[in-house]
């Protein structure tokens, strides 16, 4: 493990000669050390506290079965929703999972725009994070519906009623949001993966792994011409996925703000929503990578200037939501719309006024640590703040979801939303899913992205030359 | 030895390994001014700028990506047009069949959608994948093309091939290892 003052100093020993920047890799930075570095962890057999993990994670997914299966037996009277709280965890756990599913996209497009090359040790398990927790966020639309089996409802298929979704709902738009980014977001991370594939495939030790490998690798051989047309290609899903991944959360915002209900409709919702989700998607990453990094000892590869830079980013995110929430009060008063006052003193003061400020302390007083750089820096700081962000993102939808129909414009069908053991179940399940997809993934692909790294390097850069004084001939 | 046709017929061609980026952009060029037209370079990782060291034009990806974009995004609009205007023509709120501001975000997704599968689809389809068998892969040294080492291999297909003039000129160009390699 580098410890801090380590790094620091490798930073000084080390600069980068062709940039004149920090090092993104530490120590020994030969190409082949980097290739051991991430393969071996998928080559040698799993530590025992990866099958302890994965065992964790797959009750997880049992629980998801079960709960889910529960549903379609007996439909989503299972839950604690009635009237007048109509959407329930169903659609929190809906948003809390597209939230987190935003920050692979936003490391791997927006941060490759901004040419951010710290990003490549982290973007492969932010994307593949990003995948498994698109693929929780399905769920929940899809089961959330009561009668499942008629799900297709929501795709523009012809069917024996000739109809046609309703075009004109944010409802339709969300669907074809949410499903396109995890098609795009599946694309992305799979062509990112091709030329790893392929060294996984070169280094197979057994026939079995050369095929799967080999096949998902497409015969890639390293040709340049070929690089050429892939960064291309790679550069332009970059182009693409960022503005989506912005339509994305706006669009989900959607899904309130053109409501007629107070303490939805509003015009802040579309990059109030996108700050919140690339604020829980980075706290996320934080956490899977903080347990990553050590189990499979890639350190060297993922170090704390990466952390650092999350939490940079954590910092912002976190502050421009503080801004959203606070600024959610200014124009309720400003409004001088008595309902839309009425829903944000309740929200702060009424009976859910709990939620509320459980929501405000983890995503706006907290993650304020991050100003000073020992926090920063420090691992057992960054995981609990992390944790901290994912409890209170999760409690953002719920204080946005529950707070905001509990008490509607009629006094007489005001009522208290409480969840019932089988919302709390499906909850938990899902991080079950989510857990087992991601330590499937870090079990046989590698967890980053061993061309990409490579190319951070500086002997990467066909101009640079070990000693100072070598010149360059050409 | 003569160049034989029906030798051509046995060999795809020489390929040559080097062991830095900097050797394999000196060579490049050095293969380039000699007038080589079927030749390439492996790397484990995108070596920037090696395409002006080997003059290839830039990749014609982007052009296909906006084509299949533009087409998702029509089809988008199109498929809304059509569904909401003439086969089931519904009023909501007294607002026009074709409203199409409510259109835009269903567009916007279907062209990003189109144009990402247009993206990929183009290099692979530019780059000739899926190819699964590749007479490279009859070297055991290639295979390290994805961990360290950098190869130029030149094809026998060339009008410029010869199997002693070429193994020599990439020797001498810096090769630390040349081998031919059989189709």
């Amino acid at each position: 493990m580098v410890s801090r003052s380590e790094y620091y100093d490798s930073q000084v020993r080390y600069a980068d000669p062709t940039e004149g920047r920090a090092p993104l890799v530490l120590g020994d930075t030969s190409f082949h050390r980097i290739t051991e570095s991430v393969t071996q962890p998928i080559e040698s057999p799993a530590p025992i506290g990866w099958f302890l993990f994965f065992f964790v994670a797959l009750c997880g997914l049992g629980i998801l079965g079960a709960s889910v299966g529960y549903l379609f037996w007996e439909g989503v009277g299972i839950w604690g929703v009635n009237n007048p709280v109509g959407w329930g965890w169903a659609i929190v756990n809906f948003v809390f999972w597209v939230g987190i599913g935003h920050a692979g996209t936003l490391i791997s497009a927006v941060l490759f725009l901004f040419r951010q090359k710290w990003r490549t040790s982290i973007n492969r398990a932010a994307e593949a994070m990003t995948l498994f927790a698109v693929a929780c966020a399905l769920i929940f639309p899809g089961i959330h519906t009561g009668r499942v089996w008629m799900a297709y409802y929501m795709l523009p298929i012809p069917n024996q009623m000739l109809m046609w979704p309703q075009f004109r709902s944010p409802l339709i738009w969300d669907i074809f949001a949410v499903s396109i980014y995890g098609t795009v977001s599946l694309l992305f991370w799979y062509v990112g993966l091709i030329p790893d594939l392929a060294t996984m495939r070169d280094r197979a030790k057994t026939k079995l792994r050369r095929i799967l490998y080999g096949f998902f690798a497409l015969g890639w051989r390293g040709s340049h011409r070929h690089w050429l047309n892939y960064e291309r290609a790679y550069l332009l899903l970059a182009a693409l996925a960022t503005p989506l991944v912005l339509s994305v959360h706006s669009i989900v915002s959607f899904d309130f703000a053109t409501s007629q209900l107070p303490g939805w409709h509003t015009t802040i919702f579309p990059p109030y929503f996108v700050a919140g989700a690339i604020f829980s998607g980075f706290a996320m990453v934080i956490t899977l990578m903080v347990f990553t990094r050590v189990i499979f000892k890639l350190e060297h590869l993922i170090t704390i200037r990466h952390f650092e830079n999350m939490a940079k980013i954590i910092l912002l995110t976190g502050s421009l939501v503080g801004y959203a929430y606070t600024m959610e009060f200014f124009i309720a008063w400003y409004s001088g719309n008595g309902y839309e006052t009425f829903a944000f003193i309740n929200r702060a003061f009424g009976p859910y006024y709990w939620a509320y400020w459980t929501m405000f302390s983890c995503n706006v007083f907290i993650p304020q640590i991050f100003w000073f750089k020992w926090a920063r820096t420090n691992i057992v700081v960054l995981f609990i703040v992390s944790i901290f962000v994912n409890i209170g993102m999760w409690f953002e939808r719920f204080v946005i979801t529950v707070t905001s129909l509990h008490r509607d414009f009629l006094p007489s069908s005001w009522g208290y939303f409480v969840p019932t053991i089988w919302d709390v179940l499906t909850f938990v399940g899902s991080f079950g899913l989510f857990f087992t997809l991601y330590s499937l993934f870090v079990r046989f692909l590698p967890v980053v992205a061993i061309a990409e790294v490579k190319t951070v390097v500086p002997e990467a850069d066909p101009h640079f030359h070990p000693k100072e004084d070598a010149g360059h001939s050409a | 030895m003569k160049w034989q046709k029906e030798e051509q017929q046995k060999w795809f061609g020489v390929l040559a390994e080097f062991d830095s980026t900097a050797e394999l952009y000196h060579a490049c060029e050095e293969v380039r001014d000699a007038g080589f037209r079927k030749w390439d370079a492996h790397t484990p990782f995108p070596v920037h700028g090696l395409e002006k060291a080997m003059g290839i034009p830039a990749s014609k990806v982007p052009w296909i990506a906006l084509v299949c974009g533009m087409t998702g995004a029509a089809l988008g609009m199109l498929m809304q047009w059509w569904t909401s205007v003439v086969d089931y023509p519904l009023v909501i709120s007294a607002k026009p069949l074709f409203s199409w501001q409510a259109f835009v975000p269903v567009t916007f997704e279907l062209g990003v959608l189109f144009g990402a599968v247009g993206a990929i689809g183009g290099m692979l389809a530019l780059n000739k994948l899926p190819m699964h068998y590749h007479p490279l892969f009859n070297s055991a040294r290639f295979e390290r093309v994805s961990d360290d080492k950098f190869f130029i291999s030149i094809e026998a297909v060339d009008p410029q091939f010869d199997p002693e003039k070429t193994t020599a000129f990439l020797k001498k160009i810096g090769a630390k290892h040349t081998e031919m390699i059989e189709l």
